[in-house]
């Protein structure tokens, strides 16, 4: 059965230079904004806190797309739903999280 | 050089512990001898421990929660035998240290070492059959699952002897579990136990993800699996999903416990209910983990023995999907009581009871289902009707503590002790029984003896009504849980009640290993050579009973939800082909056994500081991984004239038997005829 497997990996990776390069530039650019919104001191906490949430945001998108090649095909389609679970998934269980510890936390204050 | 480790931590001075390692201790010297002397070692080696055979990973699954549910209920045994006698003056025959390790290790033998590997054989072995598939996915790592399962087991065995177990119940209890509170090692057996077993389940639930999505027979669409498929698809996405969870949560207390960190103590910072918030995140899923594929057992069940197609397939379909989902929005109503503001408890109670609705429908396809169907009463039967009726009994008790205000008043009582297992009893238990004894022609190539699986049967239906509807009344009483003493005698009644009904249970279990001693010698008797014993509906019907190492000699094709049964309308099932192809598959790997091993050398290491072991073990467990990932394992194949030869074997078998069959009615009918001459001379 490791035919099945095998013959998925060799057609998942349609694998160019051009799109690991621009993944590549990407996700330096997105660390370096990272680093950036803490080593330059005059951002304000604030600002860094938000840049910080969306260049790790755009990182996984970029890891997504361009390393784990994940795109709209139908090949991807299982890959897509999975990591859009995910996201509903972690939505919950972090938000939850916050919340409920959050009004426990004002209740015992 | 043994780290904590002295003789002293062998408890020789206590009677009952001491009775319990030895009675285990001289059962495995008698195995081992056996095993010697008939010179077996190698057939254990090469065809079962280094398998990566599915249907004998499946078995050896089963076997392993079989071994765990005795252990698991003689913890039981003993804990309503306490209750029933320590009341009022008497202090009873437990220290109140060794109850608490006794509920600690029943829960977590019965929800981690019993129904996870119950239910996960079942999957394996009935699984790839269903679908069509000559192995799971990843076979090589389904053995590593398996054995990962196993090294946590032989820890919760190694504590009886050697040390102590958790005395902070199956859940946990933040912050007593920790360090400071908790210094000896029992706290560790627990936390490593669960953590192994829990990385095995998680490798496990990727396999059965990739081996459904992927693997399935050409024609079979999503809408087109039979439903054990599909709720096994479900609980194994919610086992990704969830066991990271804890695995995490648990790393988190390791932590605290090893390197003096603050997740879960009072105070520096940390957050005692952190830690129940991200353990009902996980133990809520996990409750549907071992129930949902249970639902597809009974639904298996019902539609073959009512000789009818399931009722409203898609809605079952898709109630099955929506408690997929809810079943993470719940996790709250564990901690109701943790005083969190009314909007929160308000919110998860709703989704709480919002889960009834889904399991209603259920409840309903499967009545309908039974309508006006031809139903014949076999043991899967009985088991499912079982369940019916219990279980709905159970719903409701659940949808009553969904509500907070009462959820107050019961919390922590028997009356939720009451409520649990009255869910996961029947609706877990009976659906894994149900599918042993509806699967086990199809694992072994004969039937289980029907009058001992009926006995068996009203032995736990008895005695879970006995041992547990006092539990509900006594509840409302005010009794708490995991109580060691107590001292209002009115309850004392009721617990001795429920005691009597767990020696009625003790006699189901009785009678379900008379039923299998029973079956084996009546193996030739109960044999069915067709494949297929129950006139069934679905795929794993259409090949042998037991099927051979590659399921189907030709994959089949589908072109309905009971595809096998719409093989045998148009009489294309049962079909011997003049040639067959070569098969590829994969090759037995001992990375499995070599992974568990050293797994549970890491995690007794680790309970007991010793170092050097603990160290040795992880690099040999990483070097393993290497070498196995590095290994081109391209699997054998099985050739064309070979799989003739066993595919011939099947059908002259299944000629002979129909012949023997044949010559019998003819006979009985003949004795008739002469009975029916005699009379009239």
């Amino acid at each position: 059965m490791s035919n099945h497997t095998h013959k998925g990996a060799v057609e998942g990776s349609h694998s160019s230079v051009k799109s690991y390069l621009v993944g590549f530039v990407l996700a330096v650019v997105f660390t370096l904004i990272s680093f950036a919104c803490i080593a330059l001191e005059q951002v304000p906490r604030k600002v860094a806190f938000i840049g910080l949430s969306i260049a790790a945001l755009m990182q996984m998108l970029v890891h997504l797309r361009y390393f784990l090649h994940l795109d709209t095909s139908r090949e991807q389609r299982w890959n897509v739903v999975f990591i859009a679970f995910t996201g509903v998934l972690v939505f919950i269980f972090v938000g939850g999280t916050i919340w409920v510890m959050m009004t426990l936390n004002s209740r015992m204050m | 050089m043994f780290g904590k480790l002295s003789l002293s931590d062998i408890p020789f001075h206590d009677p009952i512990v001491m009775g319990a390692i030895g009675s285990s201790t001289i059962g495995a010297v008698v195995i081992l001898g056996l095993m010697t002397y008939y010179k077996k070692w190698g057939y254990l080696w090469t065809e079962w421990l280094t398998t990566v055979d599915h249907k004998k990973i499946g078995i050896m699954y089963i076997i392993l929660a079989g071994v765990m549910l005795l252990r698991g209920f003689a913890d039981a045994v003993m804990m309503r035998a306490q209750q029933a006698i320590a009341a009022g003056g008497n202090e009873g025959y437990l220290t109140a240290h060794h109850f608490d390790q006794v509920f600690g290790a029943h829960g977590t033998i019965m929800i981690i070492f019993v129904a996870m590997p119950f239910i996960i054989g079942l999957m394996n072995i009935i699984i790839p059959l269903q679908i069509g598939a000559r192995d799971v996915a990843f076979p090589v790592m389904n053995s590593v699952s398996f054995f990962l399962t196993v090294a946590g087991a032989g820890l919760m065995m190694i504590s009886l002897g050697v040390g102590e177990f958790s005395n902070t119940g199956w859940t946990g209890l933040a912050p007593l579990f920790e360090k400071e509170f908790n210094p000896g090692v029992g706290v560790d057996y627990w936390a490593w136990a669960f953590q192994l077993s829990g990385m095995g389940t998680l490798l496990g639930g990727i396999n059965f993800v990739v081996t459904i999505l992927k693997m399935r027979a050409p024609g079979m669409s999503l809408m087109k699996m039979p439903l054990f498929t599909w709720t096994s698809l479900t609980s194994s996405v919610l086992i990704i999903f969830s066991f990271p969870v804890i695995t995490g949560a648990l790393t988190l207390l390791t932590l605290d416990r090893y390197l003096g960190m603050h997740f879960f103590t009072n105070d520096m910072g940390g957050n005692m209910m952190m830690w129940n918030n991200l353990f009902w995140m996980w133990g809520h899923p996990e409750v549907y983990i071992v129930i949902l594929p249970a639902f597809g057992i009974f639904s298996e069940v019902v539609s073959t023995f009512s000789s009818k197609r399931l009722f409203a397939y898609k809605s079952l379909v898709w109630a099955t999907a929506v408690i997929m989902i809810l079943s993470f929005t719940v996790w709250l109503h564990h901690f109701f009581t943790m005083g969190n503001t009314v909007n929160v408890n308000v919110f998860f109670g709703i989704t709480t009871m919002l889960i009834a609705i889904p399991t209603g429908v259920k409840v309903y396809d499967w009545l309908f289902t039974m309508y006006r169907g031809r139903i014949r009463f076999t043991s899967p039967m009985y088991w499912m009707l079982g369940f019916l009726t219990a279980f709905v009994i159970g719903g409701m008790t659940g949808v009553l503590m969904a509500i907070p205000g009462a959820d107050y008043v019961v919390h922590n009582s028997v009356f939720l002790v009451a409520h649990y297992h009255n869910m996961l009893i029947p609706g877990a238990l009976f659906g894994y029984f149900a599918g042993f004894s509806y699967w086990f022609p199809k694992m072994f190539g004969f039937k289980l003896d029907e009058k001992w699986g009926k006995r068996a049967f009203w032995g736990w239906m008895i005695g879970f009504l006995v041992a547990f509807m006092p539990l509900y009344a006594v509840g409302f009483m005010g009794m708490p849980r995991r109580a060691a003493h107590y001292d209002d005698l009115s309850w004392q009644p009721y617990m001795i009640t429920a005691a009597i009904g767990t020696a009625i249970v003790g006699l189901g279990i009785a009678c379900q290993v008379i039923q299998l001693v029973v079956s084996f010698r009546k193996r030739e008797e109960l044999e069915d050579a067709t494949g297929d014993a129950w006139d069934g509906r679905t795929l794993e019907w259409a090949t042998a009973s037991p099927p051979p190492e590659y399921n189907f000699a030709v994959v089949p094709v589908v072109g309905d939800l009971d595809a096998f049964w719409e093989m045998k309308e148009q009489g294309t099932a049962f079909r011997h082909y003049p040639v067959y192809a070569d098969i590829h598959m994969p090759k037995n790997q001992p990375y499995g056994v070599i992974i568990g091993g050293l797994a549970l050398g890491l995690g007794f290491a680790m309970i007991w500081y010793i170092w050097w072991l603990a160290i040795a073990s992880l690099i040999g467990i990483i070097a393993t991984i290497i070498i196995s990932g590095s290994n081109d394992n391209d699997g054998y194949l099985i050739p064309a004239s070979e799989v003739k030869r066993i595919e011939d074997l099947r059908f002259d078998r299944m000629a002979q038997a129909k012949k023997e069959k044949e010559e019998e009615v003819e006979k009985l009918s003949k004795e008739e005829v002469y009975e029916y001459s005699d009379k009239n001379n």
